[in-house]
């Protein structure tokens, strides 16, 4: 099976998508899937996280409602789940403070269907709680109630893309883009395997280790954006990113988006105000990325421009 | 690597990052398993660093009261006291050859931490060891043995506080370090090639124990049981008599009996899922992972007992803590062997077999001795 063939709609792209809001959507003939759209359209994208039902759904809605308002082309909602392997102390506790306020994957479809954004949605959860969804272990269910309540991309962390295919067949029935992770530690035959299989954007991951906001953009970034380079998939860049100037150094090294999570999440715990501090941070990382693209534009007169809308 | 590798368990499902290392450990080490200078330096450390073989030991008083024979794997007179020393050994000359600098492992009652310490010791490897805090308080005596050889021991605090929650804090020091570190998997689970290596490892039990049982019967056992954690004794036992007439028994933590809310027996009562980077079997969300044995108390279990149990070639139970308390008494007087108190899991299951009166000769893994145990006994028993 080619990765053409797994495409929602391979050969004949949808002319509408389900919005947050349930209603339809027209979606650009120029691409076959939402979140790539999104992407291109929005180039450079904004990629912004947070851990839903932290610290409630009530407020959740509210914090995701102000990372679209500052500028969010693409929002990343976090399922909770107990074992979250793949997230840095930040997000885990975040999660933790979402678990403990009871918050169920059912709560979670209900605030999807609730809110009221521009952004694309995407969820990211682990396969455990796809596979629990339904009265029996299996993706189906999850995907379909996804769809339904107008996500329109998974993530899911701890799902090998050599183990995806129950889940890639779902979300292409459902036409759900299915994101993969990308690490500094990806390359040859895996890259192959992974790249086969993803749709919507390429999640390259900066460094090494769990999600966590540092102080600056590693040299990993730069190697796997060059790995990259030969495929055409949008690619963004998450794991370590806090501030404009990181999102502009990564846009400058040519990704098509930035994934801020543990930033957020820090300002979820912390802020007097968090509406108003997402908010902000959003607007901040989003200009940050602007600036990258334009000297991107500005220093490489003869590459090929961004894509724009 | 496949979700197929036991039938549909086991599985490698871990964040992109470890992808690749653990495709390079599962290189390195079907490199190892055929290479005859590894297996001999590993055969004479098994024998003269901890202590193989062990004996196989016909428990005449305990045979004589419920008229079956039954017969007991020593592990429990291992370097360290118990069987996780025979995966140590291999797993960290394993990481030596690899040219790892660095140790870390995950614990639960504190043996495998124990263990690990002794090899990082003994190999020169800086070791650290993952351990939650509701386990540092019920086995300090192993939290002190493992500093004394030089471990570091790091307190987990989040979550349950227990070993599931040790694992998560292994998995997540692993990813950062994947370029000088090896995960010391303490059973058998997480991702491949965990699974099938620390089996590999454990295998000796049964090699061994199935010669000496012919040797001194004439014959196999009728049945072979063992405690359930991960399940690394488990299957180190059942290996070499797979394809032999013996029947499985496998003995979990029922805690307060695999019926009730608070139990760690995901193979008598509990649902496919994944878990520590493996599909298995996992207990139900609204239980609550609970043994009176430290190092039975996880939610999960080792992706070839999983198999085991859908295919029928084991029959797991839920042994409580009341049964198993009563089993270490048991044992502690009538053969004046303390056995820990995940092996007593294992007697007391051997006992409830021999009362049904359906096989004559029980073949025990008692997988370690109860030195560590004591506390918990001194305040269950009024010593
Ligand atoms: C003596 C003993 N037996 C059994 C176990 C359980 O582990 P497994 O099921 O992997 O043998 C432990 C774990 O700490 C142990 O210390």
């Amino acid at each position: 099976m080619t990765s053409e063939d797994r495409r929602p709609a391979g050969g004949e792209p949808r002319e509408t998508r389900t919005g947050s809001d349930g209603g339809k959507r027209p979606v650009s003939a120029d691409y076959d899937s939402d979140v790539e759209a999104a992407i291109r359209k929005n180039h450079p994208a904004l990629i912004t996280y947070l851990a839903v039902g932290d610290p409630s759904i009530e407020e959740t809605k509210a914090y995701v409602e102000a990372l679209d308002r500052g500028g969010s082309d693409l929002i990343e909602l976090g399922l909770p789940f107990s074992e979250p392997i793949a997230e840095g102390p930040t997000i885990q506790a975040s999660i933790n403070r979402a678990l403990e306020a009871g918050t169920t994957s059912e709560a979670f479809f209900e605030l999807v269907e609730d809110l009221e954004t521009d952004a694309t949605l995407l969820v990211m959860t682990y396969y455990n709680k796809i596979l629990q969804y339904g009265d029996e272990p299996d993706v189906g269910p999850f995907v379909k109630r996804a769809a339904k309540v107008g996500l329109s991309g998974i993530i899911v962390p701890d799902l090998p893309a050599e183990e995806a295919d129950p889940l890639r067949e779902a979300c292409d029935e459902h036409g759900l883009d299915l994101i993969f992770i990308i690490a500094p530690t990806t390359e040859g035959e895996r890259l192959e395997t992974i790249m086969s299989q993803v749709s919507g954007f390429a999640y390259v991951q900066a460094r090494l280790g769990t999600t966590g906001a540092r102080g600056d953009v590693s040299s990993a970034t730069h190697d796997s954006l060059a790995r990259l380079s030969d495929y055409e998939v949008p690619k963004a860049v998450g794991f370590g990113v806090s501030e404009g100037d990181h999102a502009a150094e990564i846009v400058e090294a040519g990704a098509d988006g930035v994934i801020v999570g543990s930033a957020l999440v820090d300002i979820v715990a912390e802020s007097d105000d968090p509406a108003a501090a997402l908010e902000a941070k959003a607007e901040e990382l989003k200009r940050g990325a602007v600036r990258g693209s334009e000297t991107v534009t500005n220093d490489t007169e003869d590459a090929p421009e961004p894509e724009q809308p | 690597m496949s979700d197929g590798a036991f039938e549909g368990y086991g599985g490698r499902h871990v964040p992109e990052p470890l992808q690749e290392p653990l495709e390079q450990l599962a290189a390195a080490y079907d490199d190892v398993a055929e290479s005859d200078a590894f297996q001999a330096e590993l055969d004479d450390l098994l024998k003269t660093f901890a202590g193989r073989p062990t004996p196989l030991y016909h428990a005449g008083n305990l045979s004589e009261r419920y008229g079956a024979e039954i017969y007991l794997k020593r592990e429990d007179l291992l370097h360290g006291g118990a069987h996780k020393i025979n995966n140590c050994l291999g797993q960290a000359l394993l990481a030596k050859h690899a040219g790892r600098e660095r140790l870390i492992a995950e614990t639960g009652a504190g043996q495998h931490g124990t263990a690990t310490a002794m090899v990082g010791a003994l190999l020169g490897l800086e070791t650290e060891i993952y351990m939650g805090a509701k386990d540092v308080a019920r086995q300090e005596m192993n939290v002190f043995r493992m500093r004394l050889m030089g471990a570091e021991v790091n307190e987990v605090t989040r979550g349950n506080e227990g070993l599931a929650d040790a694992v998560d804090a292994a998995l997540e020091d692993f990813a950062q370090n994947v370029d000088d570190t090896h995960y010391l998997v303490g059973s058998v689970v997480g991702p491949d090639p965990f699974p099938r290596m620390v089996r590999d490892f454990q295998s000796v039990i049964g090699r061994e124990a199935r010669e000496q049982f012919q040797e001194r019967t004439g014959d196999l056992p009728d049945a072979a049981v063992a405690c359930v954690g991960g399940g690394s004794n488990a299957i180190g036992l059942f290996h070499a008599f797979r394809e032999d007439p013996v029947d499985f028994y496998g003995a979990e933590g029922g805690g307060e009996g695999s019926d009730s809310s608070r139990h760690a027996a995901p193979l008598a009562k509990g649902r496919d899922d994944v878990i520590h980077g493996m599909r298995t079997r996992v207990i139900d969300d609204d239980v609550e992972v609970h043994s009176v044995s430290a190092g039975l108390d996880y939610p999960g279990v080792g992706p070839e007992h999983a198999m085991f149990r859908a295919v029928g070639r084991c029959e797991y139970t839920g042994i409580t803590d009341e049964e198993a308390l009563a089993a270490f008494r048991e044992l502690s007087e009538t053969e004046g062997i303390i056995p820990a108190l995940e092996s007593s899991h294992a007697i007391a299951r051997a006992i409830q077999l021999a009362e049904d009166g359906d096989h004559d000769t029980i073949l025990v893994n008692l997988s370690g001795r109860g030195d560590k145990d004591m506390e918990t006994a001194a305040s269950k028993f009024d010593l």
